[in-house]
């Protein structure tokens, strides 16, 4: 297996190791937010019971939270992450390019 | 000509309407499928339907091949059954998918290729790979067609009362195997492309229809009483039937940790010999119950994120972007439809309450389709029957849609994989053509048998333990590939086994005894229930010992929350240790998983391959 392109930017371990970093953070970031609801909305059903038990329009709270709210907050958190990911891609392939030409 | 036939109709107890809807749906469904066979002619179109699918049918056909039985009729049923915890199944099968886009998606559109065999022997240059990698493709495929096999057999023997439950199965399993073998998967997208707009009209006009007439949601949500409240609310106009014995009490039912997680513990605790015995189980019951709602929570969000019929979807994308984009828009097509069910689900507590006493396709996994008969008694015969009718045939959309899935990926394995590339390598493309549709029907048959034996387990339980096994084995396997430069081909397989063996052993246990259980219950005299025992010594030690250890019980019938991390341990233990093995070129393999396809790596890396002959 020949390098063509060398000296090369883009077959360099520190343009992967940072390419996989930027991808690795923002994938992290917007995957705490989901499990932070994950994790919490259980806790909250064991130590407030009587609290998630009240009712907001008929429904339990927690049953509101589960049933109904968690879709939208989902989509709201792949938007997000759609956006940037996106974003982020473009500044990869256009910083990669630019470094290929000097 | 259209009297007699009516009449005997209605001897039989066949509502037309039921029929006549549900028989469109199967028409169109294979018509579909025929004519799309003639246009679908290369072994490439078979197997990713050519690579060109756009963002909208992609995602719809995504969205319909996901919302199965499970979804369309379990999760209502499991709602009404056992209430507020049912509810983390319809939102783990949904945010799963936030997990898969967030870590998985992307980069494996970008690495390109057929199915997950391929990908799996891509990454590590192992052939011997893409044979584990087949046999699991097989594996947790079967699992989760079983649960769709029942959906089959109860919807059928509610159109046609008396029609025994094997006899659902074996017709509708066999319509679909034809249409998958004649039809491929360009066939498919475009027919569950369809069949999701079909469900989400399915399920949606009868919740209107009926809220408006029995009442809303909300309202017979406030009708049961929470643990905090002294009597229930009797919202207007809201009626209540009598629960029989078997169904779960208000509180018990509305509120978090109720029948679903705790079953484990109180079959321990009716068992408990002194009142002592009895409090020291009950003081356990809550904690355990929070660690069943984490286990199960694990098993669906990465079980999800491991699906392989879900998978190979990815690749009918043109670009990773249009990977993303798909995401977001399965992500919202299914969300919007899983708010509805358990609407069903809490109606039918209302109003159906019979449906707790019966067993097996005669119980409350069929409250999607009975549901809406209840406008009869409202004055609203012909409306009651016609939403019913609908019910029925977004019913088949469901089974259909997701069996003709699983049928394509296990097919694709079969064929692609096992006879392709292993039995023979050299084979012409006709060759590959005819294995395909020789390995449609072997697998179709198999399954049908499988769904036979599975009367007794509810729907939407069957499926969460396919997602159990996922969640070992694929997701672990994907995840870990695609992050983690130091994998070795040893350490994924042995994780990936580890993980996956395991939990199906684990699950396969409670099964065993779960359905005999099932048969026990409707025997009436307690010396038949006696003898029914004796003849099941297995099956009985094993019901015996699940009693004695409750927890024991509750990590094998939800073993995520163990065998996750046990497949993703194994796979670093193994990794360390045959580091040495690790590919040559696993910074390529990571770029092109990870760069921009904008920089062309993919293509740079396939032709220094084709370099090397391979």
């Amino acid at each position: 297996m020949k390098d063509t392109s060398s000296p090369d930017y883009i077959h360099s371990d520190g343009f992967l190791a940072r390419l996989m970093r930027d991808q690795l953070k923002l994938s992290i970031a917007c995957a705490l937010f989901f499990f932070a609801a994950l994790v919490a909305l259980p806790l909250l059903n064991y130590y407030q019971p009587e609290f998630m038990a009240q009712r907001v329009a008929g429904f339990t709270l927690t049953w509101l939270i589960l049933g109904v709210l968690f879709f939208p907050y989902v989509w709201i958190i792949s938007y997000i992450f759609i956006k940037k990911s996106i974003a982020l891609e473009d500044a990869e392939a256009a910083a990669a390019k630019e470094s290929a030409k000097k | 000509m259209l009297t007699p036939l009516a009449s005997i109709m209605a001897t039989a107890g066949i509502d037309p309407w039921i029929a006549i809807f549900s028989l469109v749906t199967v028409v169109v469904t294979v018509g579909m499928g025929f004519w799309s066979a003639g246009k679908s002619k290369s072994a490439g179109d078979f197997f990713v339907a050519g690579r060109s699918v756009s963002v909208g049918w992609n995602a719809s056909a995504i969205s319909g091949e996901y919302l199965s039985a499970a979804s369309f009729m379990g999760v209502a049923g499991m709602v009404m059954a056992t209430g507020y915890d049912a509810l983390w199944y319809p939102v783990c099968y949904a945010c799963g998918y936030l997990f898969l886009l967030l870590f998985i998606a992307g980069p494996l559109r970008r690495f390109g290729a057929y199915t997950i065999p391929d990908f799996a022997e891509g990454r590590y240059d192992s052939p011997l790979f893409r044979k584990i990698a087949v046999c699991f493709v097989l594996f947790i495929g079967f699992f989760y067609t079983m649960p769709q096999m029942k959906g089959a057999g109860t919807t059928l023997s509610y159109i046609f009362p008396g029609l025994p439950y094997w006899v659902g199965v074996a017709v509708v399993g066999a319509v679909i195997t034809l249409n998958v073998s004649l039809g491929g998967m360009k066939g498919i997208t475009l027919v569950q492309a369809f069949q999701y707009w079909l469900k989400v009209f399915a399920i949606t006009i009868p919740v209107f229809v009926l809220a408006s007439v029995v009442g809303h949601y909300e309202d017979h949500l406030a009708a049961n009483k929470t643990s905090i409240e002294q009597t229930a609310a009797k919202p207007a106009g809201i009626e209540r039937k009598a629960l029989p014995e078997k169904a779960p009490k208000d509180e018990q039912w509305i509120s978090p940790f109720g029948k679903l997680t705790t079953k484990a513990m109180d079959a321990s605790i009716a068992a408990a010999p002194t009142p002592q015995a009895k409090a020291e189980l009950e003081a356990q019951k809550k904690p355990y119950s929070l660690l069943y709602t984490y286990s199960l929570i694990i098993a669906l969000v990465c079980g999800t994120a491991g699906l392989p019929h879900i998978l190979v979807r990815f690749y009918t994308n043109p670009d990773g972007v249009a990977a993303k984009r798909t995401t977001m828009w399965v992500m919202i097509l299914i969300g919007v439809f899983y708010v509805f069910p358990p609407v069903y689900g809490v109606i039918g507590r209302s109003l159906s309450p019979e449906l707790y006493a019966a067993v097996g396709a005669k119980g409350t996994d069929k409250v999607v389709l009975e549901l809406p008969t209840l406008l009869a008694g409202k004055d609203h015969a012909l409306l009651g029957s016609i939403l019913s009718g609908i019910t029925c045939a977004g019913a088949f959309a469901a089974f259909m849609s997701t069996f003709s899935g699983l049928l394509v990926s296990m097919t694709g394995a079969l064929a692609h994989d096992v006879y392709g590339r292993i039995l023979k390598p050299d084979s012409t493309p006709e060759q590959r053509l005819r294995a395909f549709k020789w390995a449609a029907i072997l697998i179709g048959a198999v399954s049908i048998l499988l769904g036979m034996q599975v009367e007794a387990l509810e729907i939407n339980f069957m499926v969460g333990q396919a997602f159990a096994i996922a969640a070992a084995s694929y997701f672990p396997l994907l995840f870990m590939s695609v992050w983690w430069r130091g994998m070795t081909m040893k350490g994924a397989a042995s994780g990936m086994l580890g993980g996956g063996i395991t939990a199906l052993i684990a699950i396969s246990f409670t099964s065993i005894s779960d359905v005999a259980a099932a048969g026990a219950k409707k025997l009436t005299d307690a010396s038949q229930v006696t003898a029914y025992w004796a003849e099941r010594p297995l099956a009985n030690s094993i019901k015996q010992f699940w009693i004695d250890h409750p927890l024991a019980r509750i990590l094998c019938e939800q073993p995520a929350i163990w065998a996750v991390p046990l497949s993703i341990i194994l796979m670093i233990i193994v990794s360390k240790a045959t580091a040495k093995t690790i590919p040559n070129d696993v910074r390529m393999k990571m770029l092109v998983l990870h760069a921009p396809e904008a920089l062309g790596l993919k293509q740079e890396y396939i032709k220094e391959h084709e370099g090397l002959g391979h």
